[in-house]
């Protein structure tokens, strides 16, 4: 129990999770770009047109795993603002704060690249069904998030009202998993990654959804460094403008 | 590469893609760049976090 403290305690330093996080970010983006690399390859020479769809499956490779990372996105907000709100972790706001954008930014790749796969094999770029409205509605939220953030001043009740609503939002994602086997929909039920697919159309599924996984967990990172950054720079502004104003206040005296 | 009768589905769907993933990537190396010009900026300017101070003053009492 003790050992698990220091380990959480270790991990919660902003510090130690800079060194930590500058260490192994080149190998994790190293690893992101190895892995789409080869998946795209596979992707454009290698994996067969499918029987039905023709060539159209290609855009699977792009939209599965950006409505995964949709989903994980909002995921790691949700997990971070519950340890913000229960645990206070120092770097759990942090973390929410950097996944908002990333997720947002996969949620429109899904939605715009399922959007140009429907035109062809649904013969319309929308339909408002199930599937498609709830992960049109978790790209609202992910805005909501982010314009909620930056509407308040104060970074600590941002942070504390922004996971409330991440918290309550999380009511999204069993809704957009289930939607297909909930409701009559036109989207195809899940089969991303069972063994109801071919080999060769799994394998760079697979690799393609582990490559921009990666990339994901770079960026978060990433985006976890510059808001640290970002604090810390704020906070030696304030306390310039504090050690200005008492000088000034001294003077006046 | 022939990619059939809807390779401009095909193209548009990669292209918005890397769009939008290429955008996000050079949004945040370009934010961490400035983060980490405003930090050595205020270096500059001799502002410093308690710690920094702490740790440079233990480097200067051993």
């Amino acid at each position: 129990m003790k050992s698990m403290q220091t380990l959480t305690q270790r991990l919660a330093n902003p510090t130690r999770f800079m060194e930590l996080s500058r260490a192994i970010l080149p190998w994790i983006a190293a690893g992101a770009a190895l892995f789409i690399a080869y998946a795209m390859y596979l992707v454009f020479f290698v994996a067969p047109p499918d029987y039905q769809q023709g060539e159209t499956v290609k855009i699977m490779y792009i939209h599965v795993p950006s409505a995964w990372l949709a989903l994980m996105g909002y995921s790691i907000i949700a997990l971070s603002s519950f340890g913000l709100l229960v645990f206070r972790h120092p770097l759990a706001d942090v973390s929410a704060k950097a996944a908002a954008p990333i997720g947002a930014a996969f949620t429109l790749a899904a939605l715009i690249t399922g959007s140009l796969w429907g035109k062809p094999m649904w013969g319309t770029y929308w339909v408002w069904d199930a599937r498609l409205t709830s992960v049109l509605i978790l790209f609202f939220l992910y805005l909501g998030l982010i314009a909620l953030r930056s509407s308040l001043e104060d970074e600590a009740l941002a942070g504390k009202l922004t996971a409330v609503l991440a918290l309550v939002g999380v009511a999204i994602l069993p809704i957009i998993k289930f939607s297909v086997d909930w409701w009559n929909t036109l989207h195809q039920p899940s089969t991303g990654f069972t063994s109801s697919v071919d080999p060769s159309m799994r394998t760079p599924l697979l690799l393609s959804a582990i490559g921009f996984t990666l990339l994901f967990i770079a960026l978060h990172l990433k985006g976890m460094q510059n808001e640290i950054l970002r604090r810390r720079v704020k906070t030696l502004r304030l306390a310039e403008i504090e050690r200005g104003d008492r000088a000034f206040s001294e003077r006046v005296e | 590469m022939d990619l059939g009768p809807h390779a401009a589905f095909i193209w548009a769907s990669y292209a918005a893609f890397a769009a939008i993933i290429g955008l996000l990537i050079g949004w945040t190396l370009l934010d961490g760049w400035r983060q980490a010009k405003a930090l050595a900026d205020a270096d500059r300017r001799g502002l410093k976090r308690r710690s920094d101070r702490t740790a440079n003053q233990g480097q200067k009492t051993s």
